[in-house]
């Protein structure tokens, strides 16, 4: 893309924000020894229960306060975002691979592989999705491969129903006719034609996805069922902040403003993304 | 010497028995611009995406022959066919904007093809792109190469079409209304250039269109279908001078006349239309494929 086509696009507000928020937050993830204030699993009774910064009896170094046992929220909420930020990463861009693969074939192939796929996809659709996970991780036990295994497993006929669309539009459109005549094999029209015009829709995916993951990583860990280690997650410190709503807000608050923030900031960032590189927008 | 297309009896019909395509004969020589005309629905395109071998997968050919050059494609298999297809013919399709690929620069689409399937060098082909672009009276051809589809106005993209379908030196271009999509100013100036490039690389033409004014500027040869059944075929001067088929007369008689636009048209007559349908549900009734 050239520069005058940049300028004349303008940034859009929404791509920086989203995109900063996450860059921010991956950033504070992969430096977390470096750049958490205190060590996220040291308990201090002394400590217990410390309200964050701006309110009375805030203790310095501990920015957004300390939960019930005295630990340093900010540094937990630090290297919880690394295991989430490792599930969104891994298990969105699983589901990405196995649902768009299958997804191209059947909306460009059409016929029987078309047929099979789609109907595996009906079937699989009617679980519901928060109940497939939990059994799912119940039968490949707790762990963050079994996570990051079952929200691929669950997800990735989201990926293939909306590429199946694309992909049979573009299908349909002259300029595979063209190539068909042309002489070019099915396989080489498929990756080369009707790919590349999908892709925008690919990514705005894959970010959704990203947050999807996070979300649904949240939940595992909330009802314990995630990562069994003493390891902080965004959901296993929500679920502590649940316990203690009354005696300390922020435990309960500020864990639940960074998952929000990090899924919001992923479905954006995902629609910027198709915005920008959609060749009829662009 | 052998036609550059010959069809032989062609039929083809719907998953539901109808017959879109009527034992159509028709052949173009080398060199030569036949005309195809009809109403909308007649079948043009039908026969268009047969010769280059897309047609629809509920269409069924179920009688007749097609041959490239003396080739007769029924007896080659799939990948043969489509080596043949791919080499010696081409499509200026109707739809300049959906016929490119939205995401992909005009200048790898256009190489593209004589890289990959004719195995010319890169330079080689970027060369004769520009040669064609050149042909097709393209002024700036570095900001057309660079540009993507819908950064062109239509004539603009019918232009690189029709220099992308010279490019490979087919022996035959099916033109499937490749006016019918643009600006009327724009329309003249594409088929000046199509007639002009048709000259210089002695192309035959299959040209696809429901304009008869369009047969008299452009082909020898003219073609009239109705209902998927070919009703008349004549050189083209002798056909408007002395029409045979009833349809082909009403045909004329709706067309508006350069020379006197304000003519009174009359619309295809409604008995002509009758008879024709009477006719030709008769010959259904008795039609047995040949084969198939
Ligand atoms: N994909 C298709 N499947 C089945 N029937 C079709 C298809 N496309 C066109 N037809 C039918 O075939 C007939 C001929 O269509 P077409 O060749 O497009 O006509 P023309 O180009 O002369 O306007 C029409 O009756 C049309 O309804
Ligand atoms: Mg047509």
């Amino acid at each position: 893309m050239d520069e005058a086509r940049i300028a004349r696009r303008g940034l859009s507000p929404r791509l920086w924000l989203a995109g900063g928020w996450l860059l921010l937050a991956l950033l504070a993830a992969i430096f977390a020894p470096l750049v958490a204030p205190q060590d996220p699993l040291a308990q201090d009774l002394m400590l217990e229960r410390l309200p964050p910064f701006w309110l009375d009896g805030a203790e310095p170094g501990y920015w957004l306060g300390t939960d019930s046992l005295g630990r340093d929220l900010l540094s937990r909420l630090i290297f919880g975002g690394r295991i989430a930020f490792i599930v969104a990463f891994a298990a969105a861009t699983s589901a990405c691979l196995i649902g768009s693969a299958l997804g191209l074939i059947a909306g460009y192939f059409g016929g029987w592989a078309d047929r099979i796929i789609s109907r595996v996809v009906d079937v699989w659709m009617a679980f519901p999705p928060v109940l497939f996970a939990i059994l799912l991780v119940a039968v490949l036990g707790t762990g963050l491969s079994s996570v990051i295994l079952a929200i691929a497993i669950i997800d990735w006929t989201r990926f293939c129903r909306v590429i199946r669309a694309g992909a049979m539009s573009q299908a349909r459109m002259d300029y595979v006719e063209s190539a068909r005549i042309a002489g070019y094999g099915r396989i080489g029209i498929m990756l080369r034609e009707v790919l590349p015009n999908v892709l925008p829709s690919v990514l705005a995916l894959l970010s959704l996805e990203m947050g999807i993951a996070v979300i649904v990583e949240a939940i595992l860990s909330f009802v314990n069922l995630s990562i069994s280690t003493d390891d902080p997650t965004w959901g296993s410190i929500i679920a502590e902040g649940r316990l203690s709503i009354h005696q300390a807000w922020w435990v309960l608050v500020f864990p639940l403003i960074t998952l929000i923030l990090t899924v919001l900031s992923f479905s954006q960032f995902g629609e910027a993304l198709k915005a920008r590189f959609d060749p009829v927008l662009r | 010497m052998s036609a550059c297309l010959d069809i032989r009896g062609l039929s083809a019909v719907l998953p539901n028995g109808q017959r879109v395509l009527r034992s159509v004969s028709l052949s173009v020589q080398p060199g030569e611009v036949r005309a195809l005309v009809g109403e909308s629905g007649a079948g043009k395109t039908m026969i268009g995406k047969a010769v280059l071998g897309v047609l629809p997968k509920s269409v069924r050919v179920v009688e007749g022959e097609m041959l490239i050059e003396g080739e007769d494609l029924g007896r080659l298999d799939a990948k043969a066919r489509r080596t043949l297809i791919g080499a010696r013919t081409a499509l200026i399709p109707q739809d300049p904007l959906t016929a490119l690929n939205p995401s992909r620069r005009i200048a790898s689409q256009m190489t593209d093809r004589l890289v990959r399937i004719l195995g010319w060098s890169g330079e080689r082909a970027d060369k004769r792109i520009r040669q064609l672009l050149d042909e097709v009276q393209i002024r700036d051809p570095e900001r057309v190469l660079k540009s993507y589809p819908h950064e062109l106005s239509g004539g603009m993209r019918q232009r690189v079409l029709i220099a992308a379908a010279f490019a490979a030196e087919p022996r035959l271009i099916v033109a499937d209304e490749p006016t019918t999509a643009l600006d009327v100013t724009v329309q003249k100036q594409i088929l000046r250039l199509i007639a002009q490039l048709q000259r210089d690389h002695g192309t035959a033409i299959l040209f696809v269109t429901h304009d008869l004014g369009v047969v008299a500027k452009v082909s020898q040869k003219v073609s009239v279908l109705y209902a998927g059944k070919v009703v008349e075929e004549a050189e083209t001067a002798q056909l408007f001078a002395a029409p045979q088929h009833g349809y082909t007369r009403a045909l004329i008689a709706a067309t508006p006349r350069y020379t006197d636009p304000y003519a009174s048209l009359k619309p295809v007559d409604e008995s002509v239309l009758a008879g024709l349908t009477a006719e030709i549900a008769a010959a259904d009734k008795e039609w047995r494929p040949s084969h198939g």
